[in-house]
């Protein structure tokens, strides 16, 4: 967030703030409600809980941590969590499909 | 030695040296709570069809205490926003609601865990037959608590059954009685188990409700394995306790560096305030990606 915000322009963060958090409040309503009607597809009931938490992840990231408007720096240090991260669970899944020789598997 | 750039931006990155400090250090968590989840979804997928538990926490709970956690992220980022209005009485008030919920997850979190301490799985060498609703059902697996000379049982497993010798010191003296071989206790059992999908689930706790729970008297000899809800009970139980309490380290953590900042190191709001408001919203930061894992372990943990 820029360093010479007004007091008029602060005022304006705090409603979106309260939106914000109402969102999330939604956000976690509509997670537990869907999980109360009981797909019988886990692929779908997976995708759209995850679907809902990486929304209410991006706003909190976006509104409450301020990075829809911070300064390159610090994208630059996302950047590279963030090829961390993906790497990370690409080497999950490369080892569930590289069982070692011997191991039982059900 | 003066500490530098801590309220002006250094020239070069364009902001003062903590927030960059504190987005290095998020990036380092972003990878242990990364490599945690990794391995749970590893463990997940790996897992052989039906024993997965699901369905062996308590929704409303969590529910509730995700929303306590997003109020206190609110709470923060409104605190941090009076004070850059100069509004230091109600940072004061916003601040001591974030403290509050964080207190508030805490016990909560730790009431749940007591839950499971108390709740057990027992696996039976032969099947017996559960009333659970009208429906009666054959299993060897039960869930369900543990009554015992009139107390709930806590931390129970296999070996607790059996007793323990009594312990002497090197000279003779007892220093632990021995303990008696429980040959038998009472389950009060759930009316669900986790090998059902959770339609069935549903139904059955649905069915079950407000009907009066049927004791079953079940004897030691008959058990193959008891296990409460604790880490060694399962894969599931290690993962869902390494990483909530990992997660509630952290809520105490963020706790303590918000009341130090809020209660003792006030003090800097008359001397240096622009750097007390940097102090204010690098904690938040933290507090926030805090908030953050919450939203992503809530879902894993809880419902699917």
């Amino acid at each position: 967030m820029s360093d010479h915000s007004s007091h008029e322009d602060i005022a304006k963060h705090v409603k979106v703030y309260i939106t914000v958090f109402i969102a999330l409040l939604v956000g976690t309503i509509v997670t537990v409600g869907l999980n109360y009607l009981h797909f019988d597809n886990i692929v779908l009931t997976v995708s759209i809980a995850l679907f809902v938490a990486i929304i209410k992840a991006s706003l909190v990231a976006c509104y409450f941590m301020h990075l829809i408007s911070e300064k390159k720096m610090i994208y630059i240090i996302l950047a590279f969590t963030a090829f961390f991260f993906v790497s990370l669970m690409f080497i999950t899944i490369g080892a569930y499909h590289d069982f070692p020789a011997l191991t039982t598997t059900h | 030695m003066e500490i530098p750039y801590t309220s002006q931006p250094r020239p070069d990155t364009g902001i003062y040296n903590a927030k960059v400090g504190i987005w290095l250090f998020l990036a380092s968590e972003v990878m242990l709570f990364g490599a945690l989840f990794s391995s749970y979804i590893l463990l997940r997928v790996g897992s052989a069809e039906g024993y997965w538990p699901h369905g062996l926490l308590n929704i409303p709970i969590g529910t509730f205490n995700t929303a306590v956690l997003i109020t206190s992220s609110v709470t923060v980022v409104l605190s941090w926003a009076s004070l850059k209005m100069g509004n230091f009485g109600r940072y004061k008030i916003y601040q001591a609601i974030t403290i509050l919920c964080a207190l508030g997850f805490l016990g909560i979190k730790s009431y749940e865990y007591r839950e499971k301490f108390s709740h057990y799985e027992v696996w039976l060498k032969k099947e017996v037959t559960v009333k659970h609703g009208d429906k009666e059902i054959k299993t060897d697996r039960l869930l369900g608590h543990i009554e015992h000379q009139g107390h709930h049982a806590f931390f129970w497993n296999t070996k607790t059954l059996a007793g323990a010798p009594e312990e002497k010191d090197k000279d003779g003296k007892v220093i632990k009685a021995a303990v008696l071989p429980i040959e038998s206790f009472k389950l009060l059992p759930d009316p669900f188990h986790y090998a059902m999908t959770s339609k069935e689930m549903a139904h059955a706790k649905a069915e079950a409700a407000g009907k009066p729970h049927e004791e079953i008297e079940i004897k030691s000899s008959d058990v193959k394995r008891l296990s409460a809800f604790v880490p060694g009970h399962s894969t599931y139980f290690a993962v869902y306790f390494t990483l909530t309490a990992l997660h509630a380290l952290h809520v105490l953590g963020g706790a303590i560096v918000i009341f130090y900042i809020w209660g003792p190191g006030a003090k800097m709001w008359k001397t240096d305030p622009e750097r007390y408001i940097n102090r204010v919203e690098v904690s938040g930061l933290f507090w926030h990606f805090v908030d953050l894992v919450w939203i992503f372990l809530f879902p894993v943990l809880y419902l699917l």
